[in-house]
């Protein structure tokens, strides 16, 4: 299962690499990572999605929190909470063949065509996890030029959740 | 006016450079011993030391320079320190600084690095030294402005000493090292993020003392942690006050006295019967400080089948990390076992300990006995007999490790220092000699193999120079012995690669007395100006120990043991208690 890891941290230099490499060290994968300053420009947050079964996620979220810069960790999956992606998706449509059918299934998803090319169409997309993979399953029949993804994001709906952050 | 104003601050604040700030931070946070070794990108401190008011040792290579840093720390429970090079002099630190890591030893590393300017421009002698050192570290820094200097080495020794303890690397850039700063030494450390100060739960302080209540069959299981939180004390009121039996990991050893009548002495892959006989049959596994390591559970299904498990930890990582948890408390050891005496009532568990006590005299840790041979482990015995049990033993790695675990009575926390998570070859006789600067007036014994002391030799010059007189056994059996171990019990006897000491030497037999000696470990000694003998019989042993104790010098004692004596018991690697092979003849 895919969970959704918030980590604060020092906004400092290397403090991702910290991260990045304690996770692969211990043999954890990252599905998508998003990392920015937060409204405290000394701290950074970074939204990692994780597969792995319980226990491999307590372990990640234990190991995240001995490290020496992070301030906080949560795992969102655990709470009530909002998740986004956004995805800019670049299908071939030669000839404008499929052009209509991609635009409409675009327009199901509330997706944005943000341009139109000879080869092609580009549409942006942004949901929740589901969504996201729903619209992508739905695309594969076409043939996906290219596709670039934000990573997830992630805020808690719990009110006590929202703390402050220094 | 300004001027006066200036003058006032510049005294209060006076300009140091950051050489001077590294060695007044060093000086603040209590050094009383530096390890190191110079080179280019480090001048500028060297010169500062040149005034240090502490004692610099320089080691022959810088792993030797951690190690003994680490032994000191072991020895001490105070954070060890050393100071390396650049390029090749820090990224000869890196097994030294893995061996701590993986033990919880707390140690501060200043590397030199390349001037800021040039980093990442592959100038001459640059190693991307944090970056390396990451995974083996519990923190670095790379310093990236002189008025960061004394606050950083504030944070270095605060890190490094507290929580679980661990390896802290400074990397310091050469320009800033000559760089002049006002910035003074902070009083107290103030970190953000790194909050050490977990304050136990005492919910779970009470239902441990419940589950303790409602055991028939408890066992506790002490590792490093219970040593690093000065904890023994507490350890052995609780043993009592409920009449648990104690075992103890490798890196737990000498937490619990081993003559109580309540130790079972050290469990896992080469434990005694009773101790893993106890785990394997208690219900109520309490671990003090342990991580529950795969050299101790074996399989872990099968590990404390029958028992509840509770965790005692600072690390709030490793509970439940392997082993299932029933109950995990976070915390310093010290303060929630005085909070479990205090509200923990007596108890005797007299039927089991009984039975223990049966499987204690049973099955006690021995070996074949020789009148014509040296059995090694026979020379263990005679160490602990001719020291009144009061060396301070270090061990590099491999069957002599574990011999001198299993037949060394140890009775004190820090009598016993190894390298036990990452199992360093050349750990030994570095660490002995670190050991011995820290408890000079202590006979330090560094109980080693014909290889591992080939592995880092040289420092035994470091001993002899500075009068720390150490007494180096080499348990010669003419193999790297736990691998040939493995072989004839794992690989059909097939010895590959496992043969040392005289060319030509036929398998099995024992090192010659009438041939050329490969290294001869003797001459070797002398050269490094350490007094040398090489005994081949078992009366020779306690004669010699004497002699070398006595001497007050540093003494090589090669002993030709029988070649292919086993460490037993032993269970094999991912088994169960039930598999555990008990040679004893
Ligand atoms: C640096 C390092 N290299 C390799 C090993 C693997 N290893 C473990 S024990 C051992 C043999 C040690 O031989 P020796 O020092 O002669 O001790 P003995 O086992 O014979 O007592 C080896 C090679 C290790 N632990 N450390």
């Amino acid at each position: 299962m895919n969970n959704i890891i918030n980590c604060l941290v020092e906004n400092e230099p290397g403090v991702l690499a910290r991260i990045v490499s304690m996770i692969s060290g211990r043999g954890y994968n990252i599905e998508t990572l998003n990392v920015a300053p937060t409204q405290d420009r000394k701290v950074s947050k970074m939204t990692m999605v994780v597969p792995g079964d319980a226990h491999i996620i307590e372990q990640v979220t234990h190991q995240l929190t001995k490290l020496v810069n992070v301030i906080e960790v949560v795992n969102m999956t655990n709470q009530r909470h909002m998740n986004r992606e956004l995805i800019l998706v670049r299908v071939a449509s030669k000839n404008h063949v499929n052009r209509s059918e991609i635009v409409d299934l675009a327009t199901l998803f509330n997706a944005k065509v943000i341009a139109v090319q000879e080869d092609s169409v580009t549409v942006q997309m942004v949901g929740n996890q589901d969504h996201v993979s729903d619209f992508l399953h739905l695309f594969e029949p076409y043939h996906i030029m290219d596709i670039s993804r934000s990573g997830v994001i992630a805020v808690g709906r719990e009110v006590a959740a929202a703390k402050p952050v220094s | 006016m300004k001027k006066e104003i200036d003058e006032k601050c510049e005294k209060e604040h006076p300009f140091r450079s950051g050489a001077q700030c590294v060695i007044d931070g060093l000086v603040k946070e209590g050094c009383e011993v530096l390890f190191g070794y110079p080179g280019g990108a480090v001048l500028d401190i060297f010169n500062c030391l040149y005034d240090a008011p502490f004692h610099f040792v320089l080691s022959r290579h810088e792993q030797g320079a951690v190690h003994m840093a680490d032994g000191f720390a072991r020895a001490t429970g105070k954070t060890g320190c050393c100071l390396v090079t650049s390029g090749p002099g820090a990224t000869n630190t890196v097994t030294g600084l893995a061996t701590a890591y993986m033990d919880g030893v707390p140690l501060v590393c200043i590397t030199g690095q390349v001037p800021l300017s040039m980093i990442g421009n592959d100038a001459f002698q640059e190693a991307d030294v944090v970056g390396i050192t990451r995974p083996v570290t519990k923190h670095n820094f790379l310093v990236r402005s002189v008025d960061e200097l004394p606050s950083i080495i504030a944070q270095a020794f605060y890190i490094a000493s507290t929580g679980k303890p661990g390896p802290v690397v400074v990397d310091i850039p050469k320009d800033i090292q000559r760089q002049m700063t006002q910035q003074p030494i902070p009083e107290t450390v103030q970190m953000r993020a790194y909050k050490p100060h977990i304050e136990f739960k005492q919910a779970d302080v009470q239902a441990l003392a419940e589950m303790i209540g409602a055991s028939e069959r408890p066992v506790l299981y002490v590792g490093g942690g219970a040593i690093a939180g000065e904890a023994s004390a507490e350890l052995l009121q609780l043993a009592h006050r409920a009449e648990i039996p104690v075992c103890t990991t490798l890196m737990g050893m000498g937490a619990f006295p081993e003559n109580d009548s309540l130790s079972l002495s050290m469990l896992g892959m080469h434990g005694s019967v009773a101790a893993n006989y106890a785990v394997d049959k208690c219900d109520l596994l309490i671990s003090v400080g342990a991580r529950f390591d795969d050299r101790v559970t074996g399989k872990i299904s099968e590990f404390a089948k029958h028992a509840k498990v509770v965790h005692i930890d600072i690390d709030q990582s490793a509970i439940g990390k392997s082993v299932r948890c029933d109950l995990g408390v976070v915390g310093y050891i010290k303060p929630v076992l005085t909070a479990l005496l205090a509200i923990l009532p007596a108890k005797s568990h007299k039927e089991w300990v009984d039975r223990t006590q049966r499987w204690k005299d049973r099955f006690p840790f021995t070996y074949p006995a020789s009148k014509e041979v040296i059995m090694p482990q026979f020379v263990i015995e005679q160490i602990c007999e001719v020291s009144n049990g009061k060396a301070t033993i270090v061990t590099d790695v491999g069957q002599h490790q574990m011999w001198a675990a299993q037949h060394f009575c140890y009775t004190r926390p820090r009598s016993f220092l190894s390298s036990g998570g990452l199992g360093t070859m050349g750990f030994g006789l570095p660490a002995a000699i670190g050991a011995k600067f820290a408890c000079p007036d202590d006979p330090v014994v560094c109980v080693t193999g014909d290889g591992g002391v080939q592995m880092n030799f040289q420092e035994l010059v470091v001993a002899v120079e500075h009068k720390k007189p150490v007494v180096t056994v080499i348990l010669n059996n003419g193999y790297l012995g736990m691998v040939r171990q493995w072989q004839e019990m794992f690989y059909g006897n097939r010895y590959s690669g496992v043969m040392l000491g005289q060319s030509n030497r036929e398998r099995s037999e024992r090192i010659d007395e009438g041939k050329e000696f490969l290294p001869n470990f003797v001459l070797l000694a002398e050269a490094h100006g350490a007094c040398a003998v090489r005994i081949f019989k078992p009366e020779d042993v306690a004669p010699t120990l004497k002699a070398a104790f006595e001497s007050k010098k540093s003494w090589v004692i090669e002993c030709i043991v029988e070649p292919e004596a086993c460490v037993f018991p032993m269970i094999p690697p991912g088994q169960a208690v039930t598999a555990m092979i008990n040679r004893t003849v």
